[in-house]
């Protein structure tokens, strides 16, 4: 890996002190975790508390005809039974448009939505006192195809505006441009899972005056706080949020689950309530990755120039909106992929379904155009007959390039790089004569010992958005004290943003050293007692809370070097901080930053913003709509044995320019583990929706990888410093997810043969039975 | 029903539990010790591995009356005292961890197969830890901190 300077001055403080950015540090939380002492929001606990539960309609769209819940409510131990007529505040909520209710009134839109809650002494008193709530369904016809939801306008609506979500068309260029060599295709893509492994919980505890706190796992605090405390019909501040340990996230987490649900039943009974997901209950109780269906045609010349792309998508957004209208601006923003090409038609549709709802999962909206367009691209260097890698650096964008929607990409952009870098990697070795049959696919199930297996080598490549888009004003606040414990200077950081598994905590406290050149750092809890964050999404928590950690902690230096200013009497320009010293520009030691302070609390706090973006045009789809972009790059090399269908990754490399890697540790750690969820999606992971209904809610029957899945992964990091970014930083977290997918469905088109357009490929995919 | 287990070396009694508790639930709720995880519920995920009486089990798939008279080791009984025991060591060294709500589950199975085998090979590795499911880390620092504990106890 390449380390490249920090772009300014302070950052040479990091040699002064260990454990500052570009420094692999330990986590603050790993000693905890490993001891089982870390307080995941399932482990929370309150005397005196009770259990919630929520009964969920098992009909994928319905008409409620009567719901009594009296009976429940005289069940021993049950406390409190609520519906919708319970709710106080607007019994309506969602991230883009308001239009989820907290508890169903007289219709339900999907299998699984929240219909009544209660609280018990037991949990298993309430899962019982649930079988006893009356609910009269009248059953409808559920709505499935998200093609037909778009267009058919003689279906029921879903909601008051229609069945359309959102469409966005782009024109770029000349939209029916014609070339010498055309290839088409449709592709689609499966209902993928967040799957992480802490189900949704929390505790929510009712103080004397008619507010509440809640500690829960999540995202982002401040959104849950405003949804939360308008369904309570409060104001904010009554409503309080506290982040609990959370297992992961990876989207799921944006939309609310059971806050709102927690807190009525805390208030009603005025007793701590804690509520609890099971797997099950879990797979229902959040949004999922949209399916989609994928429309696509490219043309090029014969030397392999792309001349236009051509393509229409559908996402099925399922009942309510949640992330929709974001899925589509990114997925037609993107959806010609990280290449030049001068004209082109897109059009997206997002639309409502009764199929389960669908909204923010890692790598949104960019997931399902990388999967077509790249299963494109490998059609094309076949139909070119050229090699696939080598179509690729041929078209591929770089710095200065014009996107789709007519923005100038004014950071670097090494995509034909990374590609280049990825076919310079060796290859695994053939095999040759006897093999250990757990390399092979079956493993120890002992089904080959070699004889129909093949192999096959495979590309992917993607262009993701980092952090909010299409005009949106994206910031993150952060609070930093600097003061004397024990005679040492310590710096403790405070913002709301959520660790949720991906080492944020760390991170902060890099930063704060760097800047502040002391060594002890804390991470105060996050909470809503400070500003707001934003999500822990969109691979934007490095970036945006990194940039207002290190604008605060730019305060509090100013602050000190104002006060040595004052004490020392001498002007305070070119003070530095380093070693918990006061430091002149020519290296003179000044003062000790603990005899300086003495008693004095320096305590500042600053937002960060990102440059301004633009919304689309909504006609020509043109616009400057995002502010950054990440771009990974997968190979992946499978062996398949075409008799039983069976696959094995045999090796899965990566490609990746992060910007400057301010933790080289966890910027591996995001990429080897969200390669593991495009490997997913690839071969195995699929919520099986039937008629509205899921099939396979539980992890017996919804499969993620397993340590046997995963092959050894082989990573070269590049970094190229965005200069409008803090310290140059690009977003991580979601790039490898996104290209790992279609590296893995190519290696299996070449290695068979077959079109397979369709993720997951199942083993009947390949047998073709 | 009374249940008395002896848990990481301590004489428990856990009053009126209900017949259809599991062990996890025990442990979690009635005993204190929230270290093991429930993220399955059907011993699909292995966050919820413990010993019982020596050998790894998934315990939310033991009734808690089956533990009755037996002894469990959790997560929470494998330092001794402040020292970490090695694999939770080199889970920590390795940045094994990123959400950690495998990691109790993990280190229960990867602290069993490191003491029983000597020099594990990485299929060996993997065969062990194949009932154990992450969805953060994608497994390659996972697989780099068990082969560290058992070099390490290798030259011990």
């Amino acid at each position: 890996m390449t380390r490249a300077a920090p772009a300014r001055s302070p950052q040479d403080l990091a040699g002064t002190v260990s454990g500052g950015i570009g420094a692999s540090p330990l986590r603050p939380d790993g000693t905890l975790k490993v001891r089982g002492e870390f307080a995941y929001s399932s482990d929370l606990w309150h005397e005196d508390m009770l259990w919630g539960a929520t009964l969920r309609s098992p009909h994928p769209h319905a008409r409620i005809v009567r719901l009594d819940v009296s009976r429940a409510l005289a069940q021993p131990g049950v406390h409190a039974v609520l519906t919708h007529e319970d709710v106080p505040g607007e019994n309506v909520y969602g991230l883009k448009y308001q239009d989820t209710p907290a508890l169903a009134e007289d219709r339900v839109r999907f299998q699984g939505e929240p219909v009544a809650i209660l609280a018990a002494d037991h949990p298993e008193i309430a899962r019982q006192a649930l079988k006893e709530i009356d609910v009269e369904y009248e059953v409808l016809e559920p709505i499935t195809d998200p093609e037909r939801a778009a267009h058919d306008t003689t279906l029921p609506k879903l909601h008051p505006g229609g069945n359309l979500v959102r469409y966005q068309r782009i024109l770029k260029g000349d939209p029916d441009a014609a070339a010498d060599v055309v290839v088409s295709g449709v592709y689609e893509i499966g209902m993928q899972d967040q799957a992480f492994l802490g189900p949704e919980s929390g505790l929510a505890v009712p103080d004397d005056e008619g507010g509440v706190d809640l500690y829960l796992a999540t995202q982002w605090l401040h959104v849950d706080q405003r949804q939360t405390a308008k369904a309570l019909g409060l104001p904010p501040e009554k409503v309080r949020l506290t982040l609990s340990g959370v297992g992961g996230a990876f989207g799921g987490r944006e939309d609310l689950s059971m806050q709102i649900h927690s807190c009525l039943l805390a208030l009603r009974t005025g007793r701590p309530v804690k509520m609890v997901y099971n797997r099950e209950e879990s797979f229902f109780g959040h949004v999922h990755r949209h399916p989609a269906k994928m429309y696509y045609e490219h043309g090029a010349t014969k030397d392999g120039d792309l001349v236009y792309v051509r393509a229409r998508m559908y996402f099925d957004g399922g009942a309510y909106a949640s992330k929709t209208p974001v899925v589509v601006g990114n997925g037609t923003t993107l959806s010609v992929g990280p290449y030049n090409v001068p004209n082109a038609k897109i059009e997206g549709w997002g639309v409502y379904s009764n199929n389960p709802t669908c909204g923010a999962m890692r790598g949104l909206g960019a997931v399902q155009p990388t999967y077509a367009y790249e299963s494109q691209m490998d059609k094309l260097a076949a139909a070119l007959g050229v090699d696939p890698a080598d179509l690729r650096i041929r078209n591929a964008m770089s710095e200065g390039s014009t996107n789709v929607t007519g923005q100038v990409v004014d950071f670097p952009a090494p995509v034909g790089e990374l590609v280049q870098r990825l076919k310079d990697m060796p290859l695994p070795p053939e095999r040759t004569g006897a093999v250990d049959i757990r390399d092979l696919p079956g493993g120890a199930s002992n089904v080959t010992h070699g004889e129909g297996v093949v192999r096959g080598v495979g590309y992917g490549v993607t262009i993701k958005n980092i952090s909010y888009a299409e005009g949106l004003d994206d910031y993150s606040t952060a609070r930093v004290r600097l003061q004397v414990i024990g005679g040492e200077p310590v710096a403790m950081v405070h913002t709301a943003a959520a660790e949720v598994g991906q080492g944020l905590v760390t991170l902060q406290q890099q930063i704060a050293r760097t800047e502040l050149g002391v060594p002890r750092v804390t991470v105060h809890p996050a909470d809503t007692s400070v500003g707001d964050a934003g999500s822990s999404s969109a691979s934007r928590q490095t970036y945006i809370t990194g940039g207002a950690v290190r604008n605060a902690c730019r305060a509090v230096a100013e602050a000190v070097y104002a006060l040595a200013e004052r004490r020392l009497v001498r002007p305070a320009t070119g003070m530095s901080l380093a070693g918990g010293k006061v430091v002149a520009d020519d290296g003179e030691v000044l003062t000790g930053l603990a005899e300086l302070l003495g008693d004095e609390v320096v305590e500042e706090t600053r937002e960060y913003h990102h440059r301004k973006t633009y919304p689309l045009d909504p006609e020509t789809g043109q616009g400057d709509a995002h502010v950054q972009y990440g771009f990974s790059a997968h190979r992946a090399v499978v062996d398949v044995d075409v008799e039983l269908g069976l696959v094995k990754v045999v090796q899965l490399d990566c490609a990746q320019d992060v910007g400057k890697a301010l933790n080289p540790d966890a910027v591996l750690g995001q990429i080897q583990g969200g390669s593991a969820q495009g490997l997913g999606l690839a071969v195995m992971e699929e919520i099986q929706v039937v008629d509205g209904k899921v099939r396979n809610p539980s992890f017996t029957d919804y499969l993620i990888p397993t340590v046997l899945d995963m092959p050894p992964m082989r990573i070269d990091v590049l970094e190229r410093p965005d200069p409008h970014s803090p310290y140059g930083v690009r977003g991580v977290g979601e790039p490898p997810t996104i290209s790992a997918t279609p590296a893995i469905a190519n290696a299996i088109r070449a290695a068979t043969g077959l079109e397979l357009p369709r993720v997951p490929i199942r083993p009947e995919h390949i047998t073709g039975t | 029903m009374r249940v008395n287990v002896v848990v990481n070396g301590e004489k428990r009694q856990a009053d009126n539990v209900w017949e259809g508790e599991s062990l996890l639930y025990v442990l979690r709720e009635r005993l204190g010790l929230a270290g093991s995880k429930n993220a399955c519920e059907q011993g699909e995920c292995g966050s919820c591995t413990v010993y019982l009486d020596g050998v790894p089990v998934c315990s939310c798939l033991v009734a808690a009356g089956q533990a009755e008279g037996r002894e469990v080791r959790t997560v929470e009984g494998l330092a001794d005292g402040d020292r970490l025991d090695p694999i939770q060591e080199s889970f920590v060294e390795y940045g094994a961890i990123q959400c950690g709500f495998c990691t109790p589950g993990l280190l229960v199975t990867a602290h069993d197969l490191v003491a029983r085998t000597t020099d594990p090979s990485d299929a060996e590795i993997r065969e062990a830890l194949a009932g154990n499911l992450c969805r953060c880390t994608g497994y390659e620092k996972i697989l780099d901190a068990v082969r560290l504990a058992a070099a390490r106890k290798e030259n011990a």
